[in-house]
């Protein structure tokens, strides 16, 4: 196994999850996965919207861009953009980025910038204390929804593979061996990619815990083929077990930075082009 | 005989998609090289087709750059614009018209010059716009192979042919426009420079995008919104040649939000939008101020609220910019007057923004950006760009408490160290904290780049009488109607102030407003924005002269009040 220590924070960090948070085992898992990829804390950037699951990239070494409340995508897609020699990972929590920042959840996947999006999914809302969540159950009982969620849960699988989102995968932190094998997928594949996390909040959650979890999910077996869009779509729909694995890939798509003016080396790198600008100016004459 | 010296004013009016924008650039452009002072601007509805729009085109032989309510001459495309202008047309007015285009009765007396009738003959009714701007040209005694060179450069691409025809039908609207002139005893003698000039013809959003391309901007992420879309399609179609990272974000939110990663990983980034968009981006803006990444923010303001008027111009977003964004964070705001200005402002917002790792604003509007004129190459003045980025060590802290309040700032991939930045109140590596002292030390650093920002800004420009002790102020567009009204009202007791930085304000202001009996602000807006603020830094404000009707302030109006001050 690699050495993960050169992601390590100094041991007086103070964690602001609550004991057995299933955000600790995916920080173990994310770990593992970029030691064994051999990528280096300078040479990654971690962004983040707002939320517990938002806090993650303080608690482990690498590039931060802790951002606002919904908008972890928007600069991760830039950054990417800007220095595409960075490996970029964006993550937030199920609320983060399936509520407030839903409409750059969808334009992300349109877009295809080459970065990774970790979606921890614990179906509540934790630090504003136990309300629903786009993807909580209908009928769970919350301080506010007093009667039952009674909204459709949104599906973040079937959504992005309808928008035909070039890697989208599902995994769950009680299955440390796939999650990680699974994340590191993610984070080699060239293009955007989902990976939908489940990971029990044990504080607000008192139906989706570590045993529903096991229960209720299964792993796609080893035939199954994610380049079939329709087979990947009716799989992302089951309800009465929830598929872990890479549910959808297409590796047809180009990425957003490698067709933008820019493309190629970090923009801090080029140089003022004083002749273009000359050109430019004549040209109004 | 009709006798038109020192400055003329021709008004082009139809429906939108009639060929206004081609009469007016070929206009403009044979105009300006035959060393004339030309002025244009537009006013339209908001559709694609139909309406009723027009442009005004000033030729003067000093340079202006203001709005003229009168017409000297109009040329209607069609018998909307008789209605539609009605207010403007006055016994004065020359109407030439193709009457045959006009369908309805109309009051004025019109001297019907058959233009798509011509063109029928020339074999090609595009040719009609030609036709127009030879008549223009043939009543002003313009010499004909000047139009011919302009037709020539203008028509070069679409071949031989086609240049021919156009200058055979420009010939011919010429000596029609001789021959009207003749018949009319009509007189115009504009003088004009006897170089051959070689000066730019430029709206504001060229002014601007040339500022910000001086910038060495690299990277915009808007939502189109009108007027602030100009900018984005300017660096647009500069980008490829210029390397700049263009992309139209699915919202204002995200654009804003993409542009501050852009410049945190070293891009220089620049978002644009008007009133509306902006509201939207407010939370990036404080953003910004917290993880204290440069962002220059365009706003090309419009009449609100809501929706308002969106092609109509004011100035009712100060206020806005001012205290957008939660929380408190230095910012500078730029609001520049003319294109020679926008091209400052676009320079200055982006060395102002990286210096102090701050939010900047450059505030425009409708009138101004739309707004076309000739412009000489040596005003636009060019900024030294420096860049502030570091080179980081393995112990890089990205808010480093200093002196100034300026912490080096690192990016991503460049140096050994870990760049963190974090919308939390955090400590000097930039991870979040709860610590109350850090909290206050970090209050206290942003803060104090207040004070460096405030060293540096553009100082208000002085205009009208050398001295007196009445002192009109003005913002932004209002820059240009000011100063001909002032001239126009020949008042030597009245000096004019126009701020093209209207925060921070220059230490001790009160200075340029000693001896003032009377100070007062000229503004397009409802509640005199600025006027506000002047009063809240502890200038004695008299009165105000505000208008609101989407319209921009005019010559004559202006004149008209100074005059009665």
């Amino acid at each position: 196994m690699a050495n993960t220590q050169q992601f390590d924070m100094p041991h007086d960090t103070d964690i602001a999850w609550c004991p057995g948070c299933g955000n600790y085992p995916l920080l173990i898992i994310l770990k593992m996965a970029l030691a064994e990829l051999g990528i280096a804390p300078e040479n990654l950037v971690t962004v983040s919207g707002i939320g517990q699951a938002a806090k993650a990239p303080h608690y482990f070494r690498g590039h931060v861009f802790n951002g606002l409340h919904g908008r972890a995508l928007p600069p991760a897609t830039a950054i990417k953009a800007v220095n595409p020699s960075l490996t970029v990972i964006a993550e937030s929590g199920d609320g983060d980025t399936y509520g407030e920042g839903g409409n750059h959840f969808i334009h992300t996947i349109r877009r295809n910038p080459d970065i990774t999006n970790l979606v921890h999914n614990n179906m509540v809302y934790g630090l504003t204390k136990g309300q629903a969540s786009p993807t909580s159950e209908k009928g769970m009982v919350t301080p506010i929804q007093v009667a039952g969620v009674t909204m459709e849960p949104f599906n973040p699988v079937s959504t992005a593979i309808a928008l035909d989102a070039s890697f989208v995968a599902r995994v769950f932190v009680g299955n440390v061996v796939q999650a990680k094998e699974i994340i590191k997928q993610a984070i080699l594949w060239e293009g955007y990619a989902l990976v939908d996390v489940f990971q029990p909040c044990v504080v607000y959650n008192k139906i989706n815990t570590y045993q529903w979890f096991k229960e209720n999910t299964y792993a796609l077996p080893e035939e199954y083929d994610p380049t079939d869009r329709q087979a990947a779509f009716a799989k992302s729909i089951e309800t009465e077990k929830l598929p872990l694995g890479v549910i959808y890939t297409n590796s047809s798509k180009k990425t957003f930075e490698s067709q933008l003016f820019t493309a190629g080396s970090a923009l801090y790198t080029k140089r003022f082009d004083e002749q273009a600008f000359s050109d430019l100016l004549h040209s109004k004459r | 005989m009709l006798r038109i010296h020192d400055e003329i004013s021709i008004v082009l009016g139809g429906s939108a998609g009639q060929g206004i924008q081609t009469i007016e650039s070929l206009l403009m452009a044979a105009l300006k090289s035959q060393g004339y002072h030309v002025f244009a601007t537009k006013e339209y509805m908001s559709r694609i087709r139909g309406g009723s729009n027009s442009t005004e085109i000033r030729i003067t032989s000093q340079k202006r750059a203001a709005y003229a309510k009168r017409i000297d001459v109009l040329f209607p495309l069609d018998e909307g614009v008789l209605t539609h202008l009605a207010k403007r047309i006055s016994s004065k007015t020359l109407v030439l018209a193709d009457t045959k285009l006009l369908k309805k009765k109309y009051a004025h007396a019109i001297l019907d010059v058959p233009f798509s009738r011509m063109a029928k003959e020339f074999g090609n009714p595009v040719l009609s716009n030609t036709i127009a701007v030879g008549v223009v040209l043939g009543m002003m005694k313009v010499e004909m192979a000047d139009f011919e060179a302009t037709l020539r450069k203008l028509f070069g691409r679409k071949g031989e042919e086609m240049v021919k025809k156009n200058i055979e039908a420009g010939e011919a609207g010429y000596k029609l426009g001789q021959h009207l002139a003749f018949l009319q005893g009509l007189d115009i003698q504009i003088p004009r420079r006897k170089q051959k000039q070689e000066d730019l013809l430029l709206s504001g959003s060229d002014a601007l995008g040339l500022g910000v391309v001086a910038a060495q901007c690299n990277f915009i992420a808007s939502y189109p919104m009108s007027p602030g879309t100009t900018l984005l399609t300017f660096l647009a179609q500069v980008g490829q040649r210029l390397g700049i990272a263009v992309e139209q974000a699915e919202d204002e939110i995200a654009a804003i939000n993409m542009a501050l990663g852009a410049s945190y990983a070293g891009a220089r980034a620049i978002v644009t939008t008007s009133g509306g968009g902006f509201a939207l981006m407010e939370e990036g803006v404080s953003l910004a101020g917290m993880i204290e990444t440069p962002i220059v923010i365009h706003i090309a303001q419009r009449p609100g609220p809501a929706t308002g008027l969106p092609t109509r111009t004011e100035q009712a977003d100060l206020n806005l910019s001012l205290y957008s964004g939660h929380g408190e964070f230095p910012r500078a705001i730029f609001t520049p007057g003319s294109p020679e200005e926008m091209f400052e402002a676009g320079q200055m917002a982006f060395q102002i923004a990286d210096r102090y790792q701050s939010p900047v604003f450059i505030l425009t509007d409708q009138y101004l950006l739309d707004a076309v004129g000739n412009v000489s190459e040596k005003d636009l003045k060019r900024l030294p760009m420096k860049h502030m980025i570091v080179k980081t060590k393995k112990d890089y802290l990205r808010y480093t408490l200093t002196e100034d309040g300026i912490s080096p700032r690192g990016i991503p991939g460049f140096g050994e160290g870990l760049v963190i930045v974090d919308s939390d109140e955090h400590t000097q590596d930039g991870h979040l904290t709860e610590d109350l002292e850090m909290r206050v030390k970090m209050m206290d650093k942003r803060m104090k780049k207040a004070d460096g920002m405030r060293k540096e800004v553009l100082k208000p420009v002085a205009g009208g009488a050398k001295q007196g002790n009445i002192v009109v102020v003005g913002w932004g567009s209002t820059k240009g109607a000011i100063t001909e009204g002032l001239e126009n009202s020949k008042r030597e007791d009245i000096r004019m102030l126009h701020f093209k930085q209207v925060y921070p304000l220059p230490k001790h202001l009160e200075t340029y407003f000693e001896d003032a009996e009377k100070t007062i602000i000229i503004e397009n807006n409802f509640t005199g924005q600025f006027a506000n603020l002047l009063k809240q830094e502890g200038v004695k404000v008299t009165d105000t002269i505000l208008k609101y009707d989407g319209e921009p302030f005019c010559v004559e109006e202006l004149t008209k009040i100074f005059k009665g001050l």
